[in-house]
């Protein structure tokens, strides 16, 4: 066998191991997509719930709370990033990344500082390699996040946001994470945590048919105890989001690369049987030259 | 007499649902009952059981931890980070 032959049959052997091991990733991340979707869709009613009693706090109301009010000057904004453990997955973790340093560029234009919270080990790696610091840092349950993974969040954020800004304390917070939009689609969003805006599902209270709500014990308590719940259930929200993005986007990656393993597989077995008839053409050839000259010499 | 939707939700699902005529659980202030026509409230629950009556008399408790308690036009939602059927 020809040298060049065996090159293309080493290529073609190594474009099919390739091939099989990304199908099977595909398969994996795309049943995975399914259980990460329920979940998401199993833990709409909670976030439903909390936003609905939020939104009555805030229009049966007038209170101010501290989660709420805007601080006349901001020194420092936090950025939560939501990255996932492992590769694999096409632009996934590059575009949600690219997002937080336009946010970062955003927030320093306006004299903000900007801090990190970033959760997943490739954002963990995108700033360690950079040399930049970053307040908190959260790895290993990314593909499939537990409610504590958001309560641990939550909690740090608050913390910061709650301390004085004199103390290293952040009067904003952002949170960057990748919307899971269709199988096809998974689009990097920001969205601003905290202070609060109660937007989602406010109603406009009809003047004449106010129901009084029952705050129990009151108003400040059940306020001081469910946002905090809110912007758990928030972080939790965005979570289950980038989880099942992230499926999305494994099993985006993968099919491609089968595909292109599968024209790879196509292009050198041509090429591989170009070779051979060209090996086989040369012994021909050479085969009547031979016999040629053997008749020449008699 | 109306009967009260309820449902019991938790972080990462819906616990439980369905109608019943009562529905009395532990706020930090006490205990209270819910009857159908009770008015809108928000409560903070006190750590402990939900006790859920029925429409057809079977009464189903539930343990839910640091959530709250929302009454709306007989529509009673019992919200918890953690919450499961005992």
């Amino acid at each position: 066998m020809g040298a060049q032959l065996r090159v293309y049959r080493q290529k073609i052997k190594s474009a099919q191991t390739t091939k099989k091991i990304t199908k099977a990733m595909e398969l994996i991340a795309a049943s995975r997509i399914q259980k990460a979707q329920a979940r998401v869709k199993a833990s709409t009613p909670y976030s439903r719930a909390i936003t609905r009693a939020v939104s009555a706090v805030a229009t049966y109301s007038n209170v101010d709370h501290v989660l709420t009010t805007e601080p006349e000057t901001i020194e420092r904004a936090a950025v939560v990033i939501l990255t996932s453990d492992r590769g694999l997955a096409g632009a996934f973790n590059s575009q949600v990344l690219r997002e937080a340093e336009e946010l970062s560029e955003l927030l320093r234009s306006q004299g903000k500082e900007v801090v990190y919270f970033l959760v997943g080990r490739k954002a963990v790696g995108y700033f360690q390699f950079r040399r930049r610091a970053s307040e908190q840092q959260w790895t290993g349950s990314s593909e499939n996040p537990e409610f504590e993974l958001a309560k641990d969040i939550a909690d740090a954020v608050l913390e910061a946001f709650l301390r004085d800004a004199s103390d290293g304390g952040v009067d904003e917070i952002h949170i960057v994470y990748n919307r899971f939009v269709s199988m096809m689609t998974q689009t990097p969003e920001v969205v601003r945590l905290l202070p609060l805006e109660v937007v989602e599902g406010v109603e406009e209270p009809d003047a004449t048919v106010q129901p009084l709500y029952e705050f129990e014990p009151d108003v400040e308590t059940v306020l001081d105890s469910l946002l905090p719940v809110y912007i758990e259930s928030r972080i939790f929200n965005a979570l289950l989001q980038s989880a099942a993005a992230k499926h999305a986007a494994t099993q985006k990656a993968m099919k491609s690369a089968s595909d292109n393993a599968d024209k790879l597989i196509i292009d050198y077995t041509r090429l591989a049987n170009n070779a051979r008839q060209a090996e086989i053409t040369q012994q021909i050839s050479e085969i009547v030259g031979g016999a040629d000259a053997l008749v020449a010499t008699k | 007499m109306a009967a009260l939707n309820v449902s019991v939700v938790s972080a990462d699902r819906e616990v439980w649902s369905g109608e019943a005529t009562m529905v009395v659980a532990r706020t930090v202030e006490g205990e209270i009952g819910i009857l159908p026509g009770h008015e809108p409230m928000l409560a903070i629950l006190a750590g402990g059981e939900v006790r859920v009556t029925l429409t057809g008399g079977e009464k189903i408790t539930a343990s839910a931890e640091d959530g709250f308690l929302s009454v709306h036009a007989d529509a009673v939602q019992v919200v918890a980070s953690r919450a499961e059927l005992a």
